[in-house]
Order: C-alpha cells, then structure tokens, then sequence
C-alpha cells in the first residue's frame, strides 16, 4: 500500500489531508513540522511526502533540502502544499528539490487527483 | 460522494482562537513609542506565520470573509517581515485591532453566523489604506492593490476565492504566466482547443532528481485521449559513460483528445523550469502523417487506453470518484487539549488496576481465611491505585493558567492608553495548573482586580515622580500551587488603599460607626461589601462599587477566599485562595436524623454545643447566639431538609458554624461523624437544581448524601427568613 506522510502544523489542515488520502485509500502518517517529518522519514520509507511550507522550528523547504541529502529519498516525490501561488514561492519550493506543489485551497478530488499523479 | 468538510471546523476554530493568542502576545512584545528596542524577527515570523496559518484554514474550510481578512493583514506582516514597511505604535494598534476582529468574526462563525460586512471591512480598508501608503514609501509593490472601496473586495480578496473555486481554472492562469519563459513555439492564446496534438518534451537531465517522472507525465497525458510516445534516445551515451540519475531522454508526443491547451500544460506545470516543451496543435493530416512515421519505426508505445498502464490509470481515476465520505455532525462541543503524557500515564494505570482486579478475583474464586493478608494486600493496592488514578484522572482537566493569564498583559497595554498611565505587569507561575471549569469562571474576577489595580491603584505619571517612584507603575500577577490550593496574587506598587477614606464610606453605608476602632485587615475587607466605593469619579474602567462584591462573591462560589492587604503609598497585594478543582472536595459528614449531608471543609468555622443561657430567641421564631461578641443565626437542619431529627433541643444538637459570602450561620446537627474526600456528583443531570445543594456523592457503604453549597444555602435562608419576618 502507498503510504503517505502528511506535514502541516495546521492541526484542522493536516486532519484533513490524513482524512481525505486515508479514504482514498493510503497509508497515511502525520508530523507538525519538518523536523517530526524528518524524524519519521528516516524510520519509515514513504512513497510520498506531503509537506506545508511555513511551519515552525524547521519549514517545508529545509525539509526538502534534507530529505534529498537522504538517499532513500533522492527520487521520492515530494509536494508542497502552499498558499502562496505566485510563481516565485512555487518556484523555491521546486529550487529545493520538490517534485511539484498543490495550492491552498483545495478540493479533496483534487488533493487526490494531485497525490494521484505522483505515485506508481 | 463529497467529503464533509465541516468535521474539521471545531479543530480549526480551535487552532485560530490559539493563533490569535500567539499574534497578540508577539503583538504586545514589539517595540512602543517609549520602548524602542529593535524589533526581534522571531516575534514577527510567530504572529506571520499565525496569520498565515488562519488564512490557509480559512480559505480552505470557505470562510472566505476570514480569508480575505487575513490575506490583507498577511500581505502587510510580510511586508514589515521582509522590512520593507517599518514598524510604528499606529500599525501595532491596528494588528491588534484586527486580531480582536478576526476573533470576534470567527466567534461568529463558530455559531453557524455569517459576520456582518461593517464589522471587518473599516479595518480591512484600513490595512490596504496602510500598505499602499507604506509600499509607495519605499516604492515597492507588495502584490495587492488597495480596494477603491466600492468593489467587494481588493484584488487579492478575489485571487484567493478564485483559487477556491476552481483549482483547474488557476492552474491555467499560472501555466499561461510560465510559459512565456519555458515554452517554445507556443500559441499566444492558452484557451486553444483541438483535437490532434504534437508536443515535444525535452527534459533537463537533472529532472528525475525532483522525483517527477516523465512516464507519469504521459500516464496522465494518456488520460486525456489517446496516446503514442515516441523517444529520442540520440542524447543517451555508451554504457560505461551513463549517469543512471540522469534522463537522457527526449520524446515526441502525439496526442489525439478533445482539449484544451491549458490540460495539456497542466500536466507539464512541475517541470516547466526543467524542460523544453512545445504544445501544437495540428490538422488532422500532418497528425496521421507523424503517426504513419513513428508506426513505420516500429516504436509504438505506449498508446491508448489499450494500454495496461493507462487502463490501470482509469481504474485509479474510477476509484477516486468513489471516494467516500464519512459524515460527522460539527456541533460545538467544548473540547480539551491533552498532553498525551497524561494519556499513556492513565493507560499505565489502567493497566495496574487491571492486574490489581485479576489478583483479588483469583484470592476469590476459592477464598479461604487464611488468604486474608493477601485479601487485604490486594485491597489496599486496590486502594493505591484507584487514588492514583483519580489524582491523574483530575490531571486531565487541569490546564496552565496562563490560558487566563495571557489576556492581561493586552488589556494593561490597552488601558494604560486610556488611563493615561504608565504601567507594566509581570507574571509569573504561568505554568501553574488549574482545573479548566474553575478557569473559566475565575477569568472575569481577575480582570476586575487588575482593572481596579490600574484605575485605583496606579498613580498618574507626574503623582508618582512626585512621590519619587519611578514613572512607571508595575503590577505583579503570580500564582502557585500551597497544599491542595492554588495561590492567586495581584500585587501592585500603587497608593495603597486610603484607610480613612474606606472608613468614612462605610460610616456612610452604616457598615460601622463613626466612632469604632476596627482592626486593619476586616477594614479592608470592608471594600468586598456592596455598594462599596472608594472611587471620586465613576471610570469606565472601575469606580461604580459593583465590583469587588462580586468578585468575592464568584471566588466563594469556587469554594475559594480573597484577601486583601495594603500599605498606604506604596501599594496594595490581593490574594486569592482556590482549590484545585471542582469535582473533589475535603468534606465533613454530618448526621441529621436517619441522613447524612456533607458540608464542605473549608466553609466550617467551628463546632460546639450551644448551652440554653447562650440562646437569644428574635422576631419570626428564631434564634440567634452570640460568638464572640457576633450574632449567628441558628438553622434547623432538620427542617430545612424536612427530616426527624434524633435531637430536636438546641442544647442537645451539635450546631456547626459556617461561613459563605461573610456571613456566619450555625447549622444544627445531630452528630458530626468523619472528615473525608469526595467526588461531586451533579444532581442537575436527573433533577432540578436546588437552592442550598451543590451536589451528591456516594458513600463507602453505597449510601447517597447530599452535599451543602453553603454559600447558596445561606443566601436562600436569609431571603426566607427576611420574609418571615416580614409575614410576622
């Protein structure tokens, strides 16, 4: 099974992102911030990193820039969820080593249409 | 069926009432008019990542006028955050001006209510007004233009509900702005539609390392219509000179869907900064040309929906539209926030009792005598464990009494603008638990006492320079746990309460006579009388002698005391004696008849035995006695309750002085039996309140006594006996 985890500080966001890719089926796993996110990563081999942008003590794009230091997650797609939508922000995300981003708000059809697009 | 959104409404209401908490305490931290110290960017990344993170909620749970709101304020915090737009005390107001807004708009929201346009739009306008003024200082342009006032919104109000109704329409919009950098060839108009379609997709080498993968890219691509890939595989080198993380790949797609450009690029959006790529659209014949020539290589694959990896794609598709929704009702039920120590500790315990039960189940399946020690081993662990568990079991509702505390040092900030005076609060003891329900109602007594401190207490600037104190008044809040007791101080270096003047106010209200001597400390107590002020001018603030009445009223109510000391000139120190919770109480059992009633440890004065010369008989068939040159009031429990009593003599009975909101009375009782600790059952759940009884609680013999709220049980035999002597 896929498994997915899911990083946002936001507790009513992250809810919602577990819920909605756990009814789609996933295995999903949760973490507040980056260096949780970091944590559990490096004990569990996820097939998909869902990671919000600004959280505390480490942000979405430090967390990026260390899970490519991991070779168990050169390749592993990794997703921004972010409310800023200009192409700048977008664009340092991706400058960190992120496969691609999903803007805030969304759809759940969409964040599994998104999740959907990245997985094998 | 669509998932139900609103199950996670209570969390992020929940999440932005603490965000705004967050904002408002980094809010008080910057730096003021007279306090210039730099600004710390860690204070200002908390209260923008707070902001940042309601509008994220917001936006997605479609409170959009919380949304737009906080978009605005964002955009400002990230201005002054990137230092583009400086600080000042007139944008520090209006921040904290827009917090208490946005609390205000999600407390409406809370309750199913849509907030009304004039309560955030002046300040919303406001905020646009301050950064258009302070992006054009530093001729910058912050990404938002200001509302002209009439539109509905500015135009970053409209950007994030766009971005709400439709995801696909925005990530057109993106796509259409990268293009122009990335995209050769490509038609002006992104809103192109067709049927036949040629791209080319020249990857960077380096692509794979951001984990997107080309043939995930035609996978969706083949969702659209039917597909044939071809590779150009010119760029791949030998063998022994292949980087395996590198792509070397170059393809030509051919696509023949009914589509839309944008669709197209959309599945192009992550890499468009990593590729070259081309997206034409073709007439039917240069497409069955292409096609004719990529079948003649021998290189068709993959194609269409024939395709096992494009059919198992659908199947993924299929499945997704099936998703299903659970729904939860999201009414607001009060919640708590656990520390999952607390839990784990309480499931250890759990656990204990367990092993605790199978232990005296096994001594009982074949009980003999001389297995008694190991009976009575077994109950007292029993004991052991069932005390801990209740101890951790009350753990659970206790929170840091900072949640109270944190509000003061806003409302000394505020009313120190209005007062005009100068005056700092420390706290400390913040971490200090209390029980959650007594948080709550202790809450408002605290603003009272801190609201007096700053009216009453804290001189005026030039009073105090006069007096040679420094300009700046300080008020101390601390609290801390004494025994099974909280300890609530508010200590202030003010005036000091004015002896004479509390004197000659309560010869006015006929408290004392003008010629009595009274000691110090029930002077001030004086001031928690009602109708009791000291204060020349009625304030906004304080001064109207409704107060402090209530305030001792309230903290009794809790089962706690409120002490009052003060040294003319150099300030006042109130302290506040509460328990730890409500749900347990120190109690003492008493017998009335064949009942037992319990009164509460703390309200219990004294108990003696009246003898027939100390009983003074007055108007209405009732009895006083003098203690200690005070008249109580005597109380037939017995009738108050309606039981036979085994005594009916006062001089038999045992009478049992109490105390509740200043008043003594002596409770009249068969017997006095133990002193024990019990839980408080609520009798409000199966029967109507009754005045004069806070409760239940079962008994070790399986018995029900009732538990006496002395403070009402006064307050109602006073109104009673007030009518009676009127009647007589």
């Amino acid at each position: 099974m896929t498994r997915i985890l899911a990083v946002d500080d936001s507790n009513s966001i992250r809810e919602m992102v577990v819920f909605i890719l756990k009814d789609a089926g996933f295995d999903v796993d949760e973490a507040q911030d980056g260096q949780q996110a970091l944590q559990s990563a490096q004990k569990t081999q996820y097939d998909l990193i869902l990671s919000d942008v600004n959280m505390p003590n480490m942000g979405g794009i430090e967390l990026v820039q260390q899970l490519r230091q991991l070779s168990s997650y050169r390749f592993t797609p990794i997703l921004m969820i972010t409310t800023e939508s200009t192409k700048e922000k977008k664009l340092e995300g991706k400058k960190a080593g992120a496969t691609g981003w999903i803007v805030k708000p969304f759809q759940p059809e969409h964040l599994v249409a998104t999740v959907k697009r990245v997985i094998d | 069926m669509a998932i139900d959104l609103s199950q996670f409404h209570d969390v992020f209401f929940e999440e932005s009432f603490e965000s705004l908490d967050i904002m408002e305490q980094n809010l008080l931290q910057l730096p003021t008019e007279s306090d210039t110290h730099p600004v710390e960017p860690d204070s200002l990344n908390s209260i923008f990542r707070a902001a940042h993170s309601i509008k994220g909620g917001s936006a997605t749970f479609k409170f959009d006028s919380v949304a737009n709101f906080t978009h605005t304020l964002e955009t400002l915090l990230d201005e002054m955050r990137s230092g583009r737009c400086q600080l000042n005390p007139e944008i520090t107001n209006t921040l904290l001006q827009s917090v208490d807004c946005l609390r205000e708009m999600l407390t409406i929201l809370q309750n199913n209510k849509t907030p009304d346009e004039s309560l955030y739009r002046p300040l919303n306008d406001e905020l646009s007004q301050l950064l258009k003024i302070y992006t054009s200082e530093t001729g910058t342009s912050a990404g938002i233009e200001p509302d002209s006032g009439t539109d509905t919104g500015t135009d970053s109000d409209k950007d994030i509900i766009n971005a709400g109704q439709s995801n696909r329409e925005q990530t057109s919009e993106n796509t259409t702005s990268l293009k122009q950098n990335n995209i050769q060839n490509l038609s002006q108009n992104a809103q192109i539609s067709g049927q036949y379609w040629v791209i080319t997709f020249k990857p960077q080498p380096q692509i794979l390392r951001t984990g997107n993968e080309p043939l995930r890219m035609f996978r969706e691509l083949a969702e659209l219509g039917e597909l044939t890939v071809e590779a150009n595989t010119d760029s791949v080198v030998t063998l022994n000179c292949l980087e395996p993380e590198e792509c070397l790949l170059q393809w030509t797609l051919l696509l023949q869907a009914n589509t839309e450009e944008y669709m197209i690029e959309e599945v192009f959006e992550w890499v468009m900064d990593e590729c070259e790529l081309s997206i034409e659209s073709v007439a039917e014949q240069v497409f069955s040309e292409r096609l004719l020539s990529i079948v003649k290589q021998s290189t068709v694959e993959p194609s269409g929906s024939r395709n096992p990896l494009i059919h198992s794609a659908q199947q993924l598709t299929q499945k997704s539209d099936k998703a299903k929704a659970t729904k939860a009702s999201s009414q607001n039920s009060p919640s708590i926030r656990v520390n999952t120590e607390k839990v784990d500790t309480l499931i250890n315990l759990v656990g204990e009792l367990i092993i605790t039960q199978s232990m005296l189940g096994e001594i009982g399946e074949d009980f003999s005598i001389n297995k008694l020690e190991k009976l009575k081993d077994g109950l007292s662990q029993l004991e052991s464990n069932t005390r801990e568990l209740q101890e951790h079991v009350l753990q659970i509702r206790m929170l840091p009494i900072s949640f109270v505390f944190n509000r003061f040092p806003r409302m000394v900030r505020d009313l120190s603008v209005q007062l005009e005076k100068k005056v700092t609060i420390n706290i400390t003891g913040e971490t200090t638990e209390l029980d959650k329900t007594l948080m709550e109602q202790i809450g408002d007594p605290l603003v009272h006492l801190i609201r007096n401190a700053m009216d009453h207490g804290i001189e005026l600037p030039e009073q105090r320079l006069n007096q040679g104190k420094p300009e700046t008044g300080v008020i101390n809040l601390s609290a801390y746990h004494q025994g099974g007791h909280i300890v609530i101080e508010i200590n202030d270096d003010g005036a000091g309460i004015n002896r004479e003047k509390v004197k000659q106010r309560a010869v006015q209200n006929g408290l004392i006579s003008a010629d009595s001597e009274i000691p110090e400390e029930q002077l001030y107590a004086l001031i928690f009388e009602p109708g009791f002020s000291t204060a020349e001018t009625i304030s906004d603030v304080s001064g109207r002698g409704v107060g402090m009445d209530v305030v001792k009223r309230n903290i009794a109510a809790l089962g706690g005391t409120i002490q009052v000391s003060s040294t003319e000139g150099s300030g006042s120190s109130i302290t506040i004696h509460m328990p730890l919770t409500l749900a347990i109480l120190d109690g003492q059992l008493i017998q009335v008849g064949d009942q037992t009633y319990i009164i509460p440890l703390t309200s219990i004065v004294e108990s003696l035995q009246l003898k027939a010369k100390d009983i003074i008989s007055v108007a209405g068939n009732n009895q006083v006695f003098l203690l200690r040159d005070e008249h109580v009031p005597i109380v037939r429990l017995y009738q108050s309750f309606n039981v036979m009593p085994k005594q009916k003599q006062i001089t038999d009975a045992t009478i049992i002085v109490v105390e509740g909101a200043g008043n003594k009375v002596g409770l009249m009782v068969d017997e006095l039996l133990s002193q024990q600790q019990v839980v408080i059952k609520s009798l409000e759940s199966n029967f109507i309140a009754l005045p004069g009884l806070s409760g239940a609680t079962i008994l070790g013999d399986g018995t029900v006594a009732l538990i006496i709220d002395v403070v009402g049980f006064i307050h109602h035999y006073s109104r009673k006996t007030k009518n009676r002597v009127i009647a007589a």
